[in-house]
């Protein structure tokens, strides 16, 4: 240990810089600060923490020794997906958010953060195009966080209590808003057939009573809803709210939300250029059309394009600043704080970089490798695809018939080296593709559960069923 | 001949940079790429056909997403011209965001997580494919542990309003699960604690009650000892408060609480300059919250990704958010939140990134070190304050001569009534300077304020610096007033007009409506 | 377009120590013991702000004293719409801020104090927007800026931004024969709407509502939400509590009490004696809001609210309802009352629960000025 103690993180641990301030302000010592802290509340030792690495070298060897007891999906075959996925990180967007500028700025102001504001303003932007839509907030914290906000944003605006929820939802996403809504929404439960929303038992359950009713597209096992417009119709016929959850990575190739009724579209943009991170890279967004009705019940903040006294320059600003002055409901906007700016500067520069053609592309890839993918597992005997719908990157596989449980084949197929999917129940599997899946990964699941559905067989023909025999014959 | 170079002028002639770059829309060239997306194989194709034409009625995109296209390199460029128009932490004396403790987040933190051994990693994996990424982050939630005194922590929330508000949902789930759920509605809190506290306790439900400081600043013991009743879910402070006032009597205001059978909830926003010094638990809270990316020194990435951390006495460790990281032996798993657990805040762990981070931050420094950090911020505090209130026209409500812990809400309001000029208008010249500040949470109880937080990352030179700017622009405002009116003239944009922002005829938040808005302005 | 109206003598009985200037007697004894008047140089001093930053704009006034002499101090030319007559009365200043809003005057500027601000506010329509350049002895109403510059800053905002948002802030005056008696006991003349700045580019970290007026309609909807039924409530004075009766859809009178029951006024305007037949009839309360600058809830402009009538309505007398910034305004002076009663007041002193909002109450403290140093009394 260095004595005295001068850290490199900590400039004024220089012993005379030190003495010079504690005689500037006129105190004996550090304690003279704390002479408001109580003597009985003060710790009076030192915290009980693992001895420090101050070196620089000792610390790196330490932390990159834990990590790299990690095995990433890039040394596995990974099928993971429920909520995290991986997709291609172009090059160019981590460079940008990898900047110094971007990544220790905070919460300056339009003058001398002008290019922090830019790129969200841009984000937003990009966004509206790929959601056709023409209000998108700067990024919450994640998809569960900007679901349950629009939810409780359709809570506001209609004054109505009910919440029809129309699809599969993730588990984890679920118990998020349940909890954020449930003192200002009831959330109901409509079975979905095929899984897609079973559009006639949420029309008999419609009322004046109804806030919204609430669609995942893909859902929770990557199904993609076709019947939006029905949906939308019967919402606004009572006065309701169609609120859509979902992944943005396929609106360039499927119609967006908003071009079928939806009022407020929201989900996570993980998919749009960042790493899996462990599931530590989430962003949320929330998209309404220009109506002040609307806008006004965002808590994020908005950023917009202004004037400034230069001709020609681009300004920024915030966006309907007081979301209260309009507001005819008497409930706050909840808050807004330190969410995830960075990453909403890296889906802009993701989008940019991919483009129209991109967006296409990466849609088409992506419908095409998990409709390939769907082809292959629901081929082997005694496994079922769960439905017919049309699916993007997930899909979920029922293994009942082929005497296998879910988590069996995951602890099996784990042995080799390959993450199946994530379990939804006893019997079945989720298995998620990306672009990054190519066909020779999928053939290789394929064959390795075809292997296990042949062992289980086999087993199951050398097991004699005790049902089956009658009892005199037992030995 | 011209060497020897002359010295440096007293004030940094500072200019940031100025691309006059244009939005990326208009930077659309048809035709170019980006990037390329990789092609079906042939096989899948023959496999599955023309996906696009099979999708049913209605479901395939008709007019493609107007998004530009570019070149990478032009994307690129674009983008690095716009980090340059930004004022990171990394190139300015950035202690003017009080309450945001921006201090110094490590670069070798930065190598260490720019790995595909944390980058590429699937929550989802087996767990004995993450034994260091567990081990991590229950390591990080013991020292937490250590340094709030509690018996539990997690780091699943991914800010710190997010913290607040899991803080209130656990207690709403822990009324409730005692069958008190109905009867207590209220949340108390003070007008200097951080407004999430109010505005996650009024998403959550309750009505929130505001206390008023005392004449001299401090929390109002009688004040709180009127508020409280059986009615009391909660009280919801921050201590220090944003004024850098500790609350001397925060035991009994603790146990006031506990005596009408509400909880008490602290959020450790400000806890830089206390680190080591005084613990949650030893003033007797329940719950509390750590601003991870603020106190334990992770990047703040222009407003985000942060981490919160919750830490709870045993009582309610089983209202804590889930899933769990939990040690078996030399194991490490993860177990999903019991039954009582108010369930997911997020996805999964949190915003693993930063907790590796602030693990490696945490290492570095030690028990040693985080006192170090404490009592550094405290001493610049006191010597930055030392050096403002030597400005005429700056100064410091409250607690009159008394020290302050890691920040102080200083007024302009003696400069403003001399001047006209605004702590806002100060704010922006600073700019000009190479420096920011911000003025302070709404309501603006302090008038013409402005928060300064040093934390512990400064040099002495750099506080002298920022003192000795924020005294020339109060020259500034007495002598040429229009100077700093009209500022900033050093920055990449000058005055924004901001009355299209409020109109909703009139604003544009994205490129969409901007074109829509104003068609003859984008041609056709 | 600004407008600007100067009181030539206001102010000018403070130094001399006459508590207030007006009447012309009382600036004739002024003048003799050396005071002169500081309204003129306070109003340059203020337009000088607004010069320094549009040197071209010209500023609608009445003429000489009353405002040109000042305009033309300041480096700006004047526009006159006004000729007094010599010397000036009030008469003049109400006359002179009548004329600059039928020319279209969007921001008033006057300099001077209560008594002015009566005068001007005498002469406005309701829709007007004023702004004092404090220049008076006696400044009871919330309706001046902090200092000169302060104003200048404001009204060069105003012009630079095309308007800024407004609120309603009550009038105050004091009957000066009664102050040199040393009871202060200001009532409320009229109100007038004046501009404020809501802070701009700051991030914002929480969502609250910063709009001023939609602060006032959120506390006015929080009094209503605790209403109940069969109770007879009795609105005060000023601009919250016009609010309040706009949520309950009912017309207030302006600057009187009305009692309020299910909905329906039972006696608007009402005098002490009609709320105390009122109160008689059943249980009631006052709905009362923060008049003026000084914190008064009661004593001050609701006169009418007095000792008797809130010993009346029992042991819990006052729903107090105001915007939080109006208690922070108080930069951390108490609330007062000041019935007239030493016991009522030390009745109501303490702490009291302040409705701010449907969902939301501060706690802040009661002082009875009247009663400091009284004998203690019974609890």
């Amino acid at each position: 240990m260095n004595r005295p103690f001068v850290h490199p993180y900590i400039p004024n641990t220089a012993p005379d810089v030190r003495a010079e301030m504690l005689d500037t302000v006129g105190a004996a010592s550090v304690e003279d600060f704390y002479a408001d802290v109580p003597a009985d509340l003060r710790l009076g030792r030192d915290l009980d923490l693992p001895e420090p690495l101050v070196a620089e070298q000792d610390l790196a060897r330490h932390v990159s020794g834990l990590l790299a007891r990690n095995v990433p999906t890039t040394e596995r075959l990974s099928f993971l997906g429920q909520g995290t996925y991986h997709h291609h990180v172009p090059a160019v967007v981590d460079e940008v958010i990898g900047r110094s500028e971007f990544l220790t700025a905070y919460a300056g102001e339009p003058y001398e953060d002008h290019g922090r504001f830019q790129a969200l303003w841009q984000y937003q932007s990009l966004m509206g195009e790929l959601l056709s839509m023409d209000v998108v907030n700067v990024p919450t914290y994640d998809g569960f966080q900007a679901t349950a906000t629009g939810l409780a944003m359709a809570g506001r605006i209609t004054g109505r209590r009910r919440v029809l929820v129309a699809s599969d939802v993730l588990p984890a996403k679920l118990s998020k808003v349940r909890d954020y809504v449930r003192v200002h929404l009831d959330l109901e439960f409509v079975d979905p057939v095929e899984g897609t929303a079973d559009v006639a038992a949420i029309v008999a359950r419609l009322g004046d009573d109804v806030a919204a009713i609430w669609v995942e597209t893909p859902s929770r096992t990557g199904a993609v809803e076709h019947r939006l417009q029905a949906l939308a119709d019967a919402a606004h016929a009572v006065g309701a709210i169609l609120v859509v959850g979902t992944d943005p990575v396929g609106y360039g190739v499927l119609t967006p939300p908003a071009e079928q009724g939806a009022d407020i579209v929201c989900g996570d943009i993980q998919s749009l250029g960042l790493h899996q991170w462990y599931g530590g890279a989430h962003g949320g967004f929330i998209a309404v059309h220009d109506d002040p009705r609307f806008v006004m019940e965002m808590p994020s903040r908005l950023f917009g394009l202004a004037t400034t006294d230069v001709p020609g320059e681009v300004g920024f600003g915030d966006v309907a600043y007081d979301r209260t002055s309009f507001a005819h409901r008497e409930e706050g906007k909840e808050w807004v704080g330190t969410a995830a700016a960075l990453w909403g500067i890296a889906a802009g520069v993701h989008l940019a970089l991919m483009g129209p053609q991109g967006m296409r592309e990466l849609g088409e890839v992506l419908l095409a490798r998990t409709a390939y993918a769907q082809r292959a597992l629901g081929a082997i005997p005694g496994i079922r695809l769960t439905d017919r719908a049309v699916h993007l990157r997930e899909f979920a596989i029922d293994v009942a018939g082929a005497g296998l449980t879910a988590s069996g084949i995951v602890t099996a197929l784990r042995a080799e080296g390959i993450e199946p999917g994530v379990p939804a129940g006893e019997h079945e599997l989720v298995v998620c593709v990306t672009e990054t899946t190519s066909q020779a990964d999928i053939d290789r699941l394929a064959a390795a559960v075809t292997g296990l559905v042949a062992a289980s067989a086999a087993e199951a023909a050398s097991t004699l069923d005790p049902i089956a025999e009658p009892e005199e014959h037992r030995a | 001949m011209s060497l020897p170079i002359a010295p440096k002028p007293a004030h940094r002639r500072f200019h940031q940079a100025r691309w006059d770059e244009p939005v990326i829309f208009e930077l659309s060239t048809p035709g170019e790429r980006g990037v390329l997306v990789t092609s079906i194989e042939p096989g899948v194709r023959d496999a599955v056909g023309d996906v696009v034409a099979a999708l049913p009625d209605g479901l395939a995109r008709q007019a493609a997403p107007a998004l530009p296209e570019m070149g990478q390199m032009r994307v690129l460029k674009h983008y690095l011209r716009l980090s340059q128009e930004n004022l990171g932490a990394d190139f300015n004396v950035d202690v003017g965001q009080g309450t945001c403790t921006m201090k110094y987040a490590p670069k070798v933190n930065e190598r260490l997580i720019a790995t595909p051994k944390l980058s590429a990693m699937h929550p989802l994996q087996d767990p004995a494919d993450a034994q260091g990424a567990l081990e991590i982050i229950w390591r990080t939630e013991r020292m937490l542990a250590e340094i709030s005194g509690m018996d539990e922590v997690s780091l699943h929330t991914q800010g710190g309003s997010a913290a607040i508000w899991a803080n209130i949902a656990m207690i709403r789930a822990y009324h409730e699960a005692n069958g008190d759920g109905e009867q207590r509605r209220e949340v108390i809190t003070t007008i200097f604690s951080h407004p999430s506290n109010a505005a996650a306790a009024k998403a959550a439900g309750y009505d929130v009650i505001t206390l008023h400081p005392d004449a001299d600043g401090y929390p109002d013991l009688a004040a709180l000892k009127r508020a409280l009743s059986p009615r009391t879910a909660a009280i919801m402070v921050t201590n220090p408060e944003d004024t850098g006032i500790y609350n001397p009597a925060i035991r009994e205001w603790v146990d006031a609480a506990h005596a009408v059978g509400a909880l008490a909830s602290y959020d450790q926003a400000n806890a830089n300059g206390i680190l080591g010094i005084t613990r949650a638990r030893d003033a007797g809270f329940d719950v509390c919250h750590f601003n991870v990316h603020k106190t334990f020194g992770t990047p703040h990435g222009s407003g985000g990704p942060g981490t919160g951390a919750n830490a709870v006495s045993a009582a309610l460790a089983p209202f804590l958010p889930g899933p769990r990281v939990v040690r078996e032996g030399d194991r490490y798993e993860v177990r999903e939140a019991g039954p009582q657990s108010i369930g997911a805040i997020g996805p999964f762990h949190g915003v693993v990134p930063n907790i590796v981070r602030a693990y490696a931050w945490m290492m570095a420094l030690g028990a040693e070190g985080l006192r170090a950090v404490a009592e550094t911020a405290v001493l610049n505090n006191n010597y930055l304050m030392k050096r403002i209130l030597e400005i005429p026209g700056a100064s410091a409500p409250y607690a009159t001569g008394r020290r302050r812990i890691e920040q102080v809400r200083y007024s302009w309001q003696e400069l403003f009534e001399e001047t006209g000029i605004t702590s806002e208008e100060i704010g922006i010249r600073a700019s000009d300077f190479g420096m920011h500040y911000w003025t302070s949470h709404h309501p603006y109880v302090v008038p013409q304020p402005f928060t300064l937080e040093p934390t512990e990352s400064y040099s002495k030179a750099e506080l002298d610096e920022y003192a000795d700017v924020l005294a020339e622009i109060a020259r500034e405002a007495r002598e040429t007033p229009e100077v700093v009116r009209t500022a900033p003239h050093h920055q990449t944009v000058h005055h924004t007009h901001h009355d299209d922002l409020d109109d909703p005829e009139r604003w544009a938040v994205t490129w969409r409506a901007y074109r829509r808005k104003y068609p003859q302005a984008v041609g056709a | 377009m600004i407008g600007l109206i100067v009181n030539p003598v206001a102010g000018i009985g403070g130094p001399a120590g006459l508590a207030g200037s007006d009447g012309t007697d009382v600036q004739r004894r002024a003048g003799e013991r050396g005071a002169r008047p500081r309204a003129a140089e306070r109003a340059a001093t203020a337009l000088a702000v607004v010069a320094s930053a549009r040197p071209d704009e010209r500023i609608v006034t009445a003429a000489g004293p009353m405002g040109a002499d000042a305009v033309r101090a300041a480096g700006l030319e004047p526009i006159v719409v006004w000729h007094p007559r010599t010397p000036t009365s009030p008469s003049d200043t109400t006359a002179a801020a009548r004329a600059l809003a039928d020319v279209g005057v969007e921001l008033l500027l006057f300099a001077g104090g209560d008594g002015t601000a009566r005068d001007v506010a005498a002469g406005l329509p309701p829709t007007a927007v004023a702004l004092g350049i404090p220049a008076g002895v006696k400044m009871y109403s919330p309706v001046f800026a902090i200092g000169p510059s302060a104003a200048g800053a404001l009204a060069a905002a105003w012009l630079d931004e095309r308007g800024l948002p407004t609120v309603e802030r009550e009038v105050l005056d004091v009957d000066e024969a009664q102050l040199r008696r040393a009871r202060v006991e200001p009532r409320l003349y009229a109100t007038v709407r004046v501009p404020y700045r809501a802070g701009r580019t700051q991030a914002r970290k929480a969502a609250t509502p910063a709009d001023e007026r939609a602060a006032v309609r959120l506390a006015a909807r929080g009094a209503v939400a605790r209403m109940r039924p069969g109770v007879r409530y009795l609105l005060g004075p000023g601009g919250t509590m016009a609010d309040v009766a706009r949520e309950l859809g009912v017309e207030a009178t302006p600057l009187g009490v009305d009692v309020v029951l299910d909905g329906r006024v039972l006696v608007a305007g009402a005098s002490e004696q009609e709320l105390l037949d009122e109160i008689g009839r059943g249980p009631a309360q006052a709905v009362v809001s923060i008049i003026g600058g000084q914190g008064f809830l009661l004593g001050r402009g609701n006169q009418q609210l007095s000792a008797r009538v809130v010993e009346a309505l029992g042991d819990d007398p006052l729903l107090v309802v105001a915007p939080e910034q109006k208690l922070i305004d108080l930069e951390g002076r108490p609330l007062l009352v000041d019935t007239g009663d030493a016991s009522v007041d030390a009745r109501l002193a303490g702490f009291v629960r302040v409705v701010t909002g449907p969902s939301t109450i501060s706690i802040y403290p009661v002082h009875a000025p009247e009663n400091e140093g009284a004998a203690d009394h019974a609890a």
